[in-house]
C-alpha cells in the first residue's frame, strides 16, 4: 500500500517531466531510423540492437529521480515515515517497468514501419526483454542511491549506454575486435541482452535461456546492492 | 506521560559534538521552542528525536517509545516539517497531500476525508490543485506542515519553520503553528527570539550543542534581570560561553 502510494507519486514526477522522457524514447528511435536508412545492418539487428539501447536510458530516469529526491528534503519527510528501504526501492522501481516496456513497444512499432515482420516473436521479445529492463532501473537506482544528480547524469547518462553500446555487439558484432574484448562482453548482461532479442526475433530459442540467466545473474545482485546502497544512504 | 524525554543526548560527528548529553521532558501537548544561533545543535537533536539520525549515546522517548529500539512505533507518532520545504515539486497540493494519505496506508475514504480537513484547516483551498513547485515560500511552508499532519502526529517537529519568510506569511504561520497548542506536541526551532517568546510554552536555548537555559519566556527574563527577551537570551548565550 505504501510502496503503491509513493510509486504513484514516482510515476508522475516521471510523466511530468517531458524533456527527458522525450530525449529518452526520440534518442533510440532516431538511432533505428538512422541506421536503418543508411542499410548497414538489417532492421532485425537494429531493431534488437535499439530496443536494449533504449533501456539503457532507463539509468537514467531512475537515477535521477532518486539523487534529485536524495538532494531535497522530501526523502527526509518519507524517511521519518514508517516506510521500508524495499518500499522506496520498489516504489521507484514499479513505474518504471511499464515505461521501459512502452519504450520497447514504441521501437518494435518504429521497426515494423520499417520493414520487421510483425508475429508473436516480436511479442515474446518485448517480454523477454523484462530482465534486462529490471537491470537497467536497478542499475539507475544503485547509482541514484550512491551518486549526486550531476553524477548520475555523467554515469547513467554517458557511460551506461556507451558501454551498452559498444559491449553488446547492439551496432557493431564483437567478432569484428575478437580477443579478450571479445571475451569480456562476453562476461557481461549486455551482450546477452542483445543476443537475447536477436534470437527470439528470429525464432531460435535455444540459447533463450542461457542468455536470460545471465541477465538476471545481474539484476539480482544489482538490486541487493541497490538496497543496501538506499539503507546506507538513509541511516547516514 | 511526557511526550518527550530525552536522557544524555548526544551526537558526534568525528571530533565535532553537535549535541552534548541533552536533557529533556517536554509535556504532552506542550508548544516547545529550540532556540540557538546556527551551529547550536537544534536541527541534530530534532534529527535525532524524529529518527533521521542515530544519537552517538544516550536515549531518546517519544510517548515512552524509545527511537533507538522502537524506531518504526516511535515514526508512527510523530510528523516533521524540515527546514528545507520538504514537498514534491510535480504533484499539486491535493496529490501532496493524498500521496501522504497513502503513505500512512489511510483507505480511499479516509485520505478523501483527510484531503478535505487539512486544506480546510492550513487554508490550502486556493492552491489545492496547483503544482507544489510552483507555489510562493510561504505557501511551500505552510504546504510542507500540512504534509507533516497528515499522519495525524502525537508530536509534531517543525525546524525553522518560517526561515526566509515574509512577515505577513510569518504572522500567518504563526496563527497556524498556535492552532496546535494543546492538541498535538509541538516542538520548533527557530533563531528568531520574537518566534519563540510569541509562540512557545517554554523555551530551551542552546549553544554548542547544551542546553543553556530552561524555561518560559518570564522565567528566563527573570533568570537573567533582562526585561526584554532578547537580551535574555544573549546573556544566557553569552554567559554560556564564559
Amino acid at each position: 500500500m505504501r510502496m503503491l502510494a509513493f510509486a504513484g507519486r514516482n510515476t508522475k514526477e516521471i510523466l511530468r517531466d517531458p524533456l527527458n522522457f522525450a530525449f529518452g524514447l526520440g534518442f533510440p528511435l532516431a538511432v533505428l531510423f538512422l541506421l536503418n536508412a543508411i542499410g548497414v545492418f538489417d532492421i532485425g539487428t537494429v531493431s534488437s540492437g535499439t530496443a536494449v539501447f533504449g533501456t539503457a536510458f532507463m539509468p537514467l530516469f531512475a537515477g535521477m529521480l532518486l539523487a534529485k529526491d536524495r538532494e531535497s528534503a522530501f526523502l527526509q519527510r518519507l524517511y521519518a515515515a514508517p516506510m521500508t528501504s524495499a518500499d522506496f526501492i520498489l516504489g521507484y522501481a514499479l513505474p518504471m517497468l511499464p515505461i521501459a516496456v512502452l519504450q520497447n513497444l514504441i521501437c518494435y512499432a518504429a521497426a515494423v514501419v520499417c520493414g520487421l515482420g510483425f508475429d508473436l516473436n516480436t511479442v515474446l521479445a518485448i517480454i523477454l526483454n523484462i530482465p534486462a529492463d529490471l537491470l537497467f532501473i536497478f542499475i539507475g537506482l544503485l547509482c541514484g542511491s550512491v551518486f549526486n544528480s550531476k553524477q548520475v547524469g555523467g554515469i547513467c547518462g554517458a557511460l551506461i549506454t556507451n558501454l551498452t553500446i559498444w559491449l553488446s555487439g547492439a551496432f557493431m558484432p564483437l567478432e569484428m575486435i575478437g580477443g579478450a574484448y571479445e571475451k569480456a562482453a562476453h562476461l557481461l548482461p549486455f551482450y546477452h541482452a542483445v543476443a537475447l532479442q536477436r534470437e527470439v526475433l528470429s525464432g531460435n530459442f535455444a540459447d533463450a535461456p542461457a542468455h536470460t540467466v545471465w541477465v538476471l545473474a545481474y539484476t539480482v545482485p544489482v538490486l541487493a546492492l541497490a538496497l543496501a546502497a538506499f539503507r546506507i544512504d538513509e541511516k547516514q | 506521560m511526557n511526550a518527550v524525554k530525552t536522557v544524555g543526548l548526544t551526537k558526534k560527528y568525528k571530533d565535532v559534538t553537535a549535541v552534548d548529553g541533552l536533557d529533556l521532558d517536554i509535556k504532552e501537548g506542550e508548544l516547545f521552542a529550540l532556540l540557538g544561533v546556527n551551529g547550536a545543535g537544534k536541527t541534530t537533536t530534532l534529527r535525532m528525536l524524529s529518527c533521521l539520525c542515530r544519537p552517538t549515546s544516550g536515549e531518546a522517548f517519544l510517548m515512552g517509545k524509545s527511537v533507538l529500539s522502537e524506531t518504526a512505533a516511535a515514526k508512527e507518532l510523530i510528523g516533521i516539517s524540515p527546514q528545507e520545504t520538504a514537498v514534491a515539486p510535480n504533484l499539486s497540493v491535493k496529490e501532496n497531500l493524498e500521496l501522504m494519505c497513502g503513505i500512512h496506508g489511510f483507505s480511499r475514504e479516509k485520505k478523501k476525508q483527510k484531503t478535505a480537513e487539512i486544506s480546510e484547516r492550513l487554508r490550502l483551498s486556493e492552491v489545492i490543485n496547483r503544482r507544489a513547485g510552483r507555489l510562493s515560500g510561504g505557501w511551500q511552508r505552510r504546504l510542507s506542515i500540512a504534509l507533516a499532519l497528515v499522519g495525524e502526529p502525537k508530536i509534531l517537529f517543525l525546524d525553522e519553520p518560517t526561515l526566509g519568510l515574509d512577515v505577513i506569511a510569518r504572522s500567518e504561520l504563526w496563527e497556524v503553528i498556535r492552532s496546535f497548542k494543546g492538541s498535538t506536541t509541538v516542538i520548533l526551532t527557530t533563531h528568531y527570539m520574537e518566534e519563540a517568546e510569541a509562540l512557545s510554552d517554554r523555551i530551551g536555548v542552546m549553544r554548542s550543542g547544551r542546553l543553556l537555559a530552561l524555561g518560559t519566556a518570564d522565567e528566563l527574563k527573570k533568570l537573567t534581570g533582562a526585561e526584554k527577551f532578547e537580551d535574555a537570551f544573549i546573556r544566557i548565550v553569552k554567559e554560556g560561553r564564559e
